[in-house]
C-alpha cells in the first residue's frame, strides 16, 4: 500500500522552482532518504509535502491527517519540562504515549528538567520524542540526526525501525548514514530545476505577478 | 485546543513570559499623567476616561509582538501549522491567552488605578464594562498585526504602526462609553458600538490572522 506518492512535483523557494519533475512513492513499512548537495532544495520539498507551502506544480497525495513533520528546529518551550513540552504534543495530536516516547528516547532521567537545561543532543531527542508522540503514520523529517551522538543515532534508528515494523513511513533529508538497510535512497541532484530559457518551469515571477507579494 | 491555552498561559508566568509587564506598564502610564499634566482633580477627572483607555491599550500593545514571535522562533509556530487543530484555532486560542494575561487583569487593576486619576464616581461601572468589552478586541486584532510581522526581525514598531489605527474604533466608543456613563448621559449607542467591534473582530480576524501566518512561512 502506498502511504505517500509525490508525481511530478515542482517547488519553489522565495518565488524560483528549486526542485521540478519531483517522482516518488512511499509504501507503509518503507524508509526513504534524499540526497542531495546543500540548497537543492531538501528542505522546501519537505516543507511542501508537509503543506507549509503550495508547489508550483505537480501532486501530492496521502490519507489526511496521516503525516507528522520535523523540521530544523524542535519547537521545545524553553522554560517547559521535558514531559510538559511531550504532553503538550501528545494533547494536540490527542494521543496517551507520553510514557513510551520517554523510555524510547532514553528521556526518563530528563523527564522533569526544563528544556532550556538540555544539551543540544538531548533537546533533538526530545524532538524526535515529539514524532513519537503524534501517532501519525508517516513521518518527514529534515537532519533529523543534527547533533546526535553515535549511540542516540543508534536509538534514533531503532525508533525509527520500530515504526516502520507498525506499518509507518518515514521520509528524511539526512547525510549520514543511518545503518537502515530498509531505507531507500533518493538523490535529488537530477530533479534539479532547469532555467525557464531552457524549457524549465517559470517561477511564480514570471506567469503571475501577484504571487511575488504572496 | 485548550492544551494550547493552558501552555501560553503556562509560559506567561514562568520566567520571562512577561506576565504582569502590561500591568506594571498601565500603572507607570497612570501615575506619570498627573507629573505631566497637574495634580488638579477636575483636569484630571475630565481626561481620566480616556488616560486610562490610552494606556490600557498601550499596554495591550507591548506584549503583542510576543504571540507568535517566540513560537516562530523555536518552530513551533511550523509544527502547529502542520498539527492538526487548524491554524485559525491557534490565533484565536493565543489572543484568548492573549488577553488573560494582558487584558483580563487590565480589566481588575483599572477601578484602582481610576482612583489616581479622580475619576468620577458614576463612570467606574461603566469603566469596567467599557474595558472588559473592548479588551479582547485589541488582544484579536493584534494577532493580525503580529501574524503580518511574524518573520520580521525587529518587527515591534511596524507592528504598532499596523496595529495601532485597527485600535481606533475600540478607543473612541470604550472612552466615549466611559465619559458618558460618568456624566449619567445615554450610553446605548457606544456601548453597542463596542460590543460590536468586539464580537466582528473575534468573528473575522482570525481568518485573517492564520492566512497572514501561512504566507509568512512559506
Amino acid at each position: 500500500m502506498s502511504l505517500l506518492s509525490v508525481e511530478n512535483l515542482t517547488v519553489s523557494r522565495g518565488g524560483l522552482a528549486v526542485l521540478e519533475g519531483v517522482t516518488f512513492s512511499l509504501q507503509a513499512g518503507r524508509a526513504l532518504v534524499l540526497r542531495g548537495p546543500n540548497g537543492i532544495g531538501k528542505t522546501t520539498l519537505l516543507r511542501t509535502l508537509a503543506g507549509l507551502q503550495p508547489p508550483l506544480a505537480g501532486s501530492v497525495s496521502m490519507p489526511g491527517e496521516a503525516m507528522a513533520y520535523a523540521a530544523h528546529a524542535d519547537g521545545l518551550k524553553a522554560t517547559l519540562s521535558v514531559r510538559e513540552n511531550l504532553a503538550f504534543w501528545a494533547a494536540i495530536y490527542e494521543t496517551q504515549t507520553v510514557e513510551q516516547a520517554l523510555d524510547q528516547m532514553n528521556l526518563r532521567g530528563l523527564e522533569g528538567r526544563a528544556a532550556h537545561s538540555l544539551s543540544a543532543g538531548q533537546k533533538r531527542r526530545l524532538g524526535l520524542a515529539r514524532l513519537l508522540v503524534t501517532g501519525r503514520p508517516i513521518w518527514v523529517l529534515d537532519e533529523p540526526t543534527v547533533s546526535l551522538d553515535a549511540a542516540s543515532v543508534a536509538l534514533f534508528a531503532s525508533a525509527v525501525r520500530a515504526h516502520l515494523d507498525t506499518g509507518g513511513a518515514a521520509l528524511m533529508a539526512t547525510h549520514i548514514d543511518l545503518g537502515l538497510e530498509e531505507a531507500e535512497v533518493l538523490d535529488l541532484a537530477p530533479f534539479k530545476a532547469r532555467p525557464p530559457e531552457e524549457g524549465g518551469h517559470k517561477g511564480a515571477f514570471d506567469h503571475d505577478f501577484d504571487g511575488a507579494f504572496l | 485546543m485548550i492544551a494550547l491555552l493552558m501552555r501560553d498561559l503556562r509560559l506567561a508566568i514562568r520566567a520571562g513570559g512577561g506576565f504582569g509587564l502590561g500591568l506594571a506598564f498601565f500603572l507607570i502610564v497612570v501615575t506619570l499623567v498627573p507629573f505631566g499634566v497637574g495634580p488638579e482633580g477636575a483636569i484630571l477627572s475630565r481626561i481620566a476616561a480616556g488616560i486610562l483607555w490610552l494606556g490600557a491599550l498601550l499596554a495591550c500593545l507591548l506584549s503583542l509582538d510576543r504571540i507568535f514571535a517566540l513560537d516562530f522562533e523555536d518552530g513551533s509556530l511550523d509544527l502547529l501549522a502542520t498539527a492538526p487543530i487548524p491554524l485559525e484555532a491557534v490565533v484565536t486560542m493565543k489572543a484568548l491567552a492573549h488577553w488573560i494575561t494582558t487584558g483580563l487583569p487590565l480589566v481588575l487593576a483599572a477601578p484602582l488605578f481610576a482612583v489616581l486619576l479622580h475619576l468620577p464616581t458614576p463612570a467606574y461601572f461603566w469603566l469596567e464594562v467599557s474595558l472588559l468589552l473592548g479588551t479582547p478586541a485589541l488582544s484579536v486584532l493584534g494577532t493580525f498585526g503580529a501574524a503580518l510581522t511574524v518573520g520580521l526581525k525587529r518587527g515591534g514598531l511596524l507592528l504598532s504602526l499596523l496595529v495601532l489605527p485597527l485600535y481606533v474604533p475600540t478607543l473612541i466608543f470604550g472612552a466615549e462609553l466611559v465619559r458618558r456613563g460618568g456624566e449619567g448621559m445615554a450610553v446605548q449607542v457606544p456601548l453597542a458600538m463596542l460590543a460590536g467591534i468586539t464580537a466582528a473582530t473575534i468573528a473575522l480576524v482570525p481568518f485573517a490572522s492564520a492566512a497572514a501566518i501561512r504566507v509568512n512561512l512559506r
